[in-house]
């Protein structure tokens, strides 16, 4: 690989391919040296392979705390950038590089690592079967955090595709295709080889999340390259049936990665830590097959009253609405599997962590439909209104699950009696959801204010205000804004601080919250 | 695989299946939750009847409503267009010292002209028509090409050294990195800068009024007020398009810098000028008719 990659440098057509041939140039030295070094000649240790396979969960669990403390301190760069222009440094670190650093970062580095990380983790112990293909999971982690490593340099470096969410270049999604390919091999191996009669409900959200994420990633980047030795290459699609493939793709990145994906963490880790049976296996049926069904159509209403067809529109608007209550079944199967348990919201952080995330999901996946209905989308689309609901679910949902399941996850990996701190999970969520409330807030008002004033006339019919003003007004709310980030980030931050102490086997002296017994209940 | 067994909390019986712990009841779906389920299917299926919706061959189902976005538009600007209709014909019925002696005609214009401006020029003169460094403050009654309604309609029409307008302004100060040495250049520098102020050398002053004379006077004037046939700047005001210290004004006659201005005429249509017109002439600057 290395070989290969200097070949790409020596070769290279153009100067953003050559500087990102040499970046995996020295990554692939790097591991080679490491891997040298680790080199043994004595007899192969045996391994044994009676039990779960717990490695690349413990790294990819590192890995999500890693990274995710990496995304959220870029995204409070960028929201800072916003506010005060000034801090854009040419040419690397300008806005317009470090914006798909930032939410390249947290969805699929950090959202990515916690979904392979838990999908393994809750495929082997709900299938009563270790991970299928060996080391290919090691595979998995190591050729993921490739990916991101190419990803995020080719971004600074200016190597990059004009696709929301899907911004790295032709030879990055190839790779990107293999590991995925090998993480669907893991996934479902593990599913055939299992020992109970049923496949779990997580897994089946799981999966659909891991077979529609490769069908988007692969139709989204169908690309020629210009050479097969440059950086740069031009999609398949053009015009209006690109921006529509697209959204097809963004929306359902939210939709199969953000949404899907994250359901299957909620529906093992919420029974698991409230030790309560999920609420319905009904509503579990109906509500999946419908979110997967309906997902899929509600693309298009990011294109309302574009060049895209009325009919087209329509469809996603419509598909969008009947969206809610299929979404807002994970939320009721989350919040009802605690009746029976709710005293736990009391004493234990965990569950309270848990339990917010749901209710923001529930939030986002209201806000959503309401804003796909084109009356409210000709007020808030283009607005910071859109960026408000996206952090509402990024930040409240998949970001308080997410923590939920590495504190649930981390004292049982590394076979730790409890968390380091207790009371500092307690911290965390109230940090972490009063920067998304004022987050949350702030963006709705000023989303709002900008869409008022682009469409003020006078009495005569003539625009009160131009678009530079409307971006002056708002730069309170963007102080504000990189505040309610930096809360959030301090938050994460108190967590990795918490996990890696936890790690070490350490625990803190401190009273049990609630005045009663410790909250955490022994692992089963 | 566990039998079924009954909730001891709930009081409700699991489905019998049970996954590393983790059982599930065998609740209904709430009722509510599916008859609200229903009800955005039955709505969506009536929205899909009314509106365009279902894609066919070739075409797509156009709706009862027969709703369409771009008539819908069409008929959004139809009827903005009918509001404007009575005082645009004015304005386009009228020159623009017409427009100018005329209050009520002249206030519509002003308040078109603005919302043109906003959308048009603010880009290169800002919000408050205040310029920038390259970029001439609009506010001041500093004219490179004149005051007057007529000069401005027509730098607005035809712009400033546009390619695409045969009519456009045209003027190059010569560089004069090629003609002077830099002796004179930094000379002539200190004779611009005292015409204004105070320069670094006032000894350099005289030996720069020579320089001037013989080679600037000719676009700039003899008594360096500018002239606003050749757009050259007038020299003796303080107002500094590309920068006031004597480094910049050197630099400015080494190897100058022109700025461009688009055409708008052909893009914004001949009433909009005229209101952009009555607009900038109305921020402070404007000098009477020359008819």
């Amino acid at each position: 690989m290395a070989f290969l990659a200097l070949v790409g440098a020596g070769l290279a057509k153009d100067a953003a391919f050559a500087n990102h041939m040499w970046v995996l140039v020295a990554v692939m030295m790097g591991t080679t040296i490491v891997l040298l070094r680790r080199v043994d000649f004595g007899p192969a240790p045996v391994i044994d392979t009676s039990g779960y396979m717990d490695g690349p969960i413990r790294y990819g669990t590192i890995a999500t705390m890693g990274w995710g403390v990496v995304g959220l301190l870029v995204g409070v760069v960028v929201a800072l950038q916003l506010a005060y222009p000034d801090l854009n440094i040419e040419p690397w670190f300008n806005f317009g590089r470090m914006r798909p650093l930032h939410t390249s970062a947290v969805i699929f580095a950090f959202g990515g690592n916690a979904l392979i990380a838990t999908s393994f983790y809750v495929v082997q112990r709900t299938s009563r079967a270790r991970l299928f293909g060996g080391d290919l999971a090691w595979f998995v982690f190591w050729g993921y955090q490739l990916f991101i490593v190419m990803a995020a340099t080719g971004y600074l470096l200016g190597s990059n595709q004009a696709r929301e969410y899907a911004e790295p270049e032709w030879y990055v999604d190839i790779w990107l295709t293999i590991v995925w390919v090998a993480y669907l091999v893991v996934f479902l191996g593990t599913i055939i080889r299992r020992k109970e009669p049923h496949i779990y409900v997580a897994n089946w959200f799981y999966l659909s999340f891991i077979v529609t994420i490769a069908m988007l990633h692969i139709v989204n980047n169908l690309a020629i390259p210009v050479s097969f030795t440059g950086s740069k290459s031009y999609s398949a699609f053009s015009g209006v049936q690109d921006a529509l493939t697209q959204w097809w793709y963004g929306h359902n990145a939210v939709g199969f990665f953000l949404t899907a994906g994250f359901l299957g963490m909620m529906y093992y880790f919420i029974p698991k830590q409230a030790n309560r049976p999920v609420y319905s296996y009904r509503l579990s049926i109906i509500h999946f097959w419908a979110l997967i069904f309906l997902y899929i159509w509600a693309g298009p209403h990011h294109l309302h009253y574009t060049a895209l067809p009325d009919w087209a529109q329509t469809l996603g608007m419509v598909f969008s609405i009947m969206l809610w209550m299929p979404s807002w079944g994970g939320m009721i199967n989350g919040l009802m599997t605690l009746s029976g348990a709710w005293d736990k919201i009391r004493t234990d952080p965990i569950i309270r962590m848990m339990v917010m995330a749901v209710a923001f999901y529930g939030m986002a996946t209201f806000e959503g439909p309401m804003m796909s209905i084109k009356a409210v989308n000709s007020l808030s689309h283009y607005t910071d209104w859109t960026i408000g609901h996206v952090h509402s679910g990024a930040l409240g949902w998949n970001g308080l699950i997410t923590f939920g399941a590495l504190y649930f996850m981390v004292p049982k990996l590394w076979n730790r009696e409890r968390l380091y701190s207790v009371r500092m999970v307690n911290w965390h969520l109230w940090l972490a959801t009063l920067g998304i409330v004022v987050y949350a807030a702030v963006m709705w008002v000023s989303g709002i204010q900008q869409g008022l004033m682009w469409r003020e006339y006078d009495e005569q019919g003539f625009l009160i205000y131009s678009f530079v003003e409307s971006v002056a007004a708002m730069h309170p709310y963007y102080m504000l804004r990189a505040l309610g980030g930096g809360l959030y980030l301090a938050g994460a931050i108190l967590m990795a601080f918490n996990l890696t102490m936890t790690i070490l086997g350490r625990q803190r002296e401190e009273a049990p919250i609630g005045g009663r017994a410790p909250a955490l209940q022994p692992a089963e | 695989m566990s039998e079924k067994h009954v909730d001891e909390v709930s009081g409700v019986s699991t489905t019998g299946h049970e996954w590393d712990g983790i059982r599930e009841l065998d609740n209904p779906m709430p009722r509510w939750w599916l008859w609200s389920f229903y009800a955005t299917i039955v709505w969506a299926a009536g929205y899909t009847i009314a509106y365009p919706a279902w894609p066919l061959i070739s075409d797509a189902t156009r709706g009862v409503l027969g709703y369409s976005s771009r008539a819908d538009v069409r008929g959004e600007m139809a009827a903005a267009e009918a509001q404007k209709a009575g005082y645009m014909a004015d304005i386009a019925s009228s020159t623009v010292p017409e427009i100018l002696a005329n209050d009520a005609l002249r206030q519509v214009a002003i308040a078109g002209g603005a919302a043109a401006f906003k959308v048009n020029c603010v880009q290169c003169h800002g919000s408050g028509a205040a310029g920038s460094a390259g970029y001439p403050n609009l506010n001041d009654d500093d004219w490179l090409w004149g005051g007057s309604p007529e000069a401005i309609q027509q730098t607005i029409t035809h712009g400033i050294r546009f390619a695409g307008d045969d009519d456009t302004r045209q003027s190059m100060m010569p560089a004069f990195a090629d003609i002077l040495d830099a002796g004179q250049i930094a000379a002539v520098a200190s004779f611009v800068a005292s015409l204004s102020g105070t320069p670094s050398k006032p000894a350099l002053v005289e030996e720069g009024r020579a320089v001037f004379a013989d080679n600037c006077a000719v676009c700039h004037g003899a008594d360096a007020k500018g002239n606003v046939e050749l757009g050259a700047p007038n020299l003796t005001d303080a107002l500094w398009l590309m920068g006031g210290t004597e480094a910049e004004i050197a630099r400015q006659v080494q190897s100058p810098r022109h700025g461009i201005m688009p055409a708008w005429g052909a893009r914004l249509g001949e009433t909009t000028v005229k209101e952009l017109t009555v607009f900038v002439h109305s921020l402070g600057g404007g000098q009477p008719s020359t008819d």
